[in-house]
């Protein structure tokens, strides 16, 4: 039993039934989930009201490596969403040890697609395009791409911390199944994210 | 009733039979994604490749939400909850359009001539 369930139980008196019988820290997670795509959200939007309004916006992202590289990292932040499934099915069947690595191995994808992220943005920043400058045009152009992937990448990182941390708690008995199971609510809205930056930021910038 | 499922049904379904259905969702995510990328080289007008680009994102990201995160086994009160407040706040993001267009041509809501 969690800590969080503790302290709930102990102001039980208190509190009112959670809303649509749904636990409240589930809740709450998703209240985030919805907060935090609005700022994405508003982050996209910035980026299509300045390629909109940018006469000479670039598309430098070749074939090889832009967009293979792009491939590849969707695929993994794809696949560690499947192994964070695998890994809340284990834990509601309480099979813990196996619970254990599948959120291990979700966090070692996360990794992962962290390395493959940070060898493109080294790649860029040696063509010289940085936050402020830009060599194929408009700065702007670097402004938004490093803000929203960075931005995204930070949700990674996080992501990947909280998915050790939480793994190590769930297996030490600290936290349970549900624990697991609202880190994957926050790990596939990673997941999710990803999934409206790709086409947006790096295919429709695909050189031709 | 789905909506009033209990507790336990929803553990069951998450433990039991979930990971056939989890694989098939898996690979359809994948398939989208894949065909992402063949638009993105289409020889086509650029809105209708964001037009198409947005309609596969949303696709994924409807499978994800509802499968993934299992928004569709929870209870409807709650589901529809979490998608009408979504969709107030995207809805409430695209006042910023007519003023990027208005930058471009002057005109709020001017298309890009072809």
């Amino acid at each position: 039993m969690s800590q969080a369930d503790l302290t709930m139980q102990g102001h039980a008196a208190a509190m009112t039934p959670p809303a649509f019988s749904v636990p409240a820290k589930k809740t709450a997670m998703w209240l985030f989930i919805i907060a935090d795509s609005a700022t994405f959200a508003g982050c996209l939007m910035a980026y299509g009201f300045l390629r909109n309004g940018t006469p000479d916006w670039p598309t430098p992202f070749k074939f090889s490596p832009s967009i293979i590289n792009a491939m590849v990292m969707t695929f993994v932040l794809i696949t560690s969403s499947l192994f964070m499934l695998l890994s809340v099915r284990a834990a509601k069947v309480g099979d813990r040890a196996a619970a254990f690595w599948w959120t291990i191995l979700t966090a070692c994808a996360g990794a992962l697609f962290a390395i493959l992220h940070i060898r493109e943005w080294i790649g860029m920043v040696d063509e010289g395009a940085t936050l402020f400058h830009n060599p194929w045009g408009t700065p702007l152009f670097g402004a938004s791409f490093f803000s929203i992937t960075g931005l995204h990448l930070l949700h990674v990182t996080g992501g990947v911390v909280a998915l050790i941390a939480v793994g190590f708690k769930y297996k030490g008995g600290r936290y349970n199944a549900d624990d697991l199971e609202i880190t994957g609510l926050y790990w596939h809205f990673v997941d999710l994210v990803w999934m409206f930056v790709v086409p947006f930021i790096y295919l429709l910038n695909a050189a031709r | 009733m789905l909506g009033e499922r209990s507790a336990m049904a929803q553990a069951e379904e998450h433990a039991g039979i979930g990971v056939g259905r989890y694989l098939i969702i898996y690979l359809c995510i994948l398939a989208l994604a894949g065909v992402q990328f063949v638009i993105a080289y289409q020889n086509i007008d650029i809105w209708q490749k964001i037009g198409r680009m947005f309609f596969v994102a949303l696709a994924e990201a409807g499978l994800a939400v509802m499968f993934f995160m299992h928004l569709w086994s929870e209870r409807r009160g709650f589901l529809l909850t979490v998608a009408i407040i979504a969709i107030f706040v995207f809805l409430g993001l695209q006042y910023s359009w007519p003023d990027s267009f208005r930058m471009s041509f002057g005109v709020p809501g001017a298309r890009i001539p072809q």
